[in-house]
């Protein structure tokens, strides 16, 4: 099996909890989409348009109104294997703080497989195995307030990683700290895709993270409607600015510069690529 | 301001007290509170002062920390006393004037209940001092596990101080936050008249009760994404182990307290 996450014509509506009658509010209308073991995927979309409860599909904290979501050849549907499920797919959340559960970090990163009935000698060569990972092994017995956003951050994803899922769900997990934050965030995540072969799935408003990912999926109002390489995706700017999307610097630099009549390669997104376009550009004007 | 508070007020360190097996620990000082109350003579409270003494000692902790944990219950001590002195009789009297007298045996009794809760309380914070509110939390729950029979949910209990422990310095943080906020708003929190000050107290708090939940319910979500499931077939990271030293620090403590009954019974 090449697919780890297969999706098939997902429907979702929030009831509304104080007003029966009330129409249930549809999110998500008919997603279909297949994600590959080992892709680092972002989704993009802005406020509302179903990402985080996508997400929330995929480890069974919300169930389908219709529609199939299998998981690591799970059926997200089937409560009995709702645990194997959330073992396999591990989910971080934008706010550090509160997904922490414990006052030492080397515990909060044990409660999984404390839930899970590990037995204590394995427990701990996994805790510190996943410490080390995220580069946090020095602080195991620290309090997490006394750590930075970033490294908070890190702590739940070795809280989630000792699991050892085959696929983790980020839900814009950089969205709350500072740039040095955000940097050692991606940095593990990348490391944890290209070294472990885990499959990433990045829910995320930074157009820069989801420019270096495998494969963009852009939502608006529910659907899926951009997905594929982020030179691609990118390359359709207005599309992406008239559903509420930034580019990337560079792709709105090529786009300006296309619309006052110059023409660059539409498929540039990093920076490099774009010096060195501008450069042949200018060489080319010059001779 | 409010980051300065010591939660637990535990003194890290290696000391032999430190080291004892937190579950013991809580025993020990069931123990030692029994054995201060079952002292009637003198005798056997200076038994119980000299097992408070030596614990102390051996824990390595400044004994300036302990005046400053009786500090805040001087006003009560006074009072106790003072109440003990006048309206206890018994014994010679020494002293009358008008509805006043003062016993030989409200001396003894008053001197003896200052006694008894100076070392009370001194015991009891050498038990938090040398214990990490982690620790304390693991030992109760496992003390009390016995209880899951009957159907009362140590599980839960255990993991709600955990909990709680943990988001202690975050709320703390949140609540000058929000101080900050409501100030920047003109809000008379560290100013203005009494009333004014309680009043603005409800500006403070209704935030700080809204992002309580939210962060709740977040982190209710993110415990059931690490499949929480209840106490049920849970294995713990951190195994509890008693030693030898526990073993002979429990039947020290359990040798006072036979000294102290066997004194009250000769005397």
């Amino acid at each position: 099996m090449n697919n780890i996450i297969e999706i098939e014509n997902l429907h979702f509506s929030y009831k509304n909890d104080y007003d029966e009658n009330a129409p249930a509010k549809e999110v998500l209308k008919g997603i279909d989409l297949k994600i590959k073991k080992g892709e680092f995927v972002a989704v993009l979309g802005h406020n509302g348009c179903g990402k985080s409860t996508l997400a929330k599909h995929l480890n069974g904290i919300l169930t389908a109104t219709s529609g199939k979501v299998i998981v690591a050849g799970i059926d997200a549907a089937d409560e009995e294997k709702l645990f194997e499920l959330r073992q396999h797919a591990g989910m971080v959340f934008q706010n550090p703080d509160n997904q922490i559960v414990s006052s030492i970090v080397e515990e909060d990163v044990a409660f999984a497989l404390e839930n899970l009935g590990v037995a204590p000698d394995e427990i701990r060569r996994r805790v510190d195995e996943a410490l080390k990972e995220v580069r946090m092994y020095d602080y195991r017995t620290h309090s997490p307030s006394q750590l930075s956003g970033g490294q908070k951050q890190r702590v739940a994803i070795a809280g989630i990683i000792a699991m050892r899922p085959d696929c983790i769900i980020l839900d814009e997990p950089t969205a709350m700290l500072d740039p040095q934050g955000r940097k050692e965030v991606m940095k593990t995540i990348r490391r944890l895709n290209r070294e472990h072969g885990i499959t990433i799935i990045l829910i995320t408003h930074y157009m820069d993270e989801a420019s270096r990912c495998d494969r963009v999926i852009v939502m608006d109002k529910g659907k899926v409607v951009l997905d594929d390489t982020p030179k691609e995706v990118f390359s359709h700017v207005e599309l992406l600015k008239n559903i509420g999307l930034d580019v990337p610097q560079t792709t709105e630099l090529v786009y300006l510069l296309k619309q006052s009549g110059i023409e660059l390669d539409g498929h540039i997104i990093s920076e490099d690529e774009c010096v060195d376009a501008l450069a042949e550009l200018l060489k080319n004007k010059g001779a | 301001m409010l980051k300065d508070i010591t939660i637990g007020q535990f003194f890290p360190g290696t000391s032999l007290i430190h080291r004892l097996d937190p579950r013991f620990k809580l025993i020990i000082t069931l123990i030692f509170l029994i054995m201060l109350f079952v002292g009637d003579s003198p005798i056997g409270l200076v038994i119980g002062a000299v097992f408070t003494f030596l614990s102390i000692a051996l824990s390595k902790i400044k004994p300036k920390l302990f005046f400053k944990s009786i500090k805040p219950i001087l006003p009560f001590l006074i009072i106790t006393a003072l109440l003990n002195l006048f309206f206890i009789t018994g014994g010679d009297v020494l002293f009358k004037w008008r509805f006043i007298t003062i016993t030989t045996g409200g001396i003894k009794t008053s001197v003896f209940m200052i006694a008894r809760i100076i070392l009370l309380i001194s015991g009891s914070s050498l038990l938090t001092y040398t214990t990490s509110p982690i620790a304390l939390t693991d030992a109760i729950e496992r003390l009390l596990s016995p209880l899951k029979k009957l159907k009362f949910p140590v599980h839960e209990l255990a993991m709600m101080m955990t909990i709680a422990l943990r988001f202690i310095p975050t709320l703390i943080e949140e609540t000058d936050k929000i101080i900050s906020a409501q100030k920047a708003r003109g809000a008379e929190i560290s100013t203005g008249s009494l009333a004014a000050r309680a009043r603005n107290i409800v500006s403070i708090l209704v935030p700080l009760f809204i992002s309580s939940f939210r962060r709740a319910e977040e982190l209710a979500t993110a415990m059931e994404c690490r499949c929480y499931n209840g106490g049920e077939g849970r294995t713990r990271l951190r195994q509890l182990k008693s030693s030898m030293c526990d073993y002979i620090a429990l039947a020290v403590t359990l040798l006072f307290l036979a000294a102290v009954i066997i004194v009250n019974i000769i005397f």
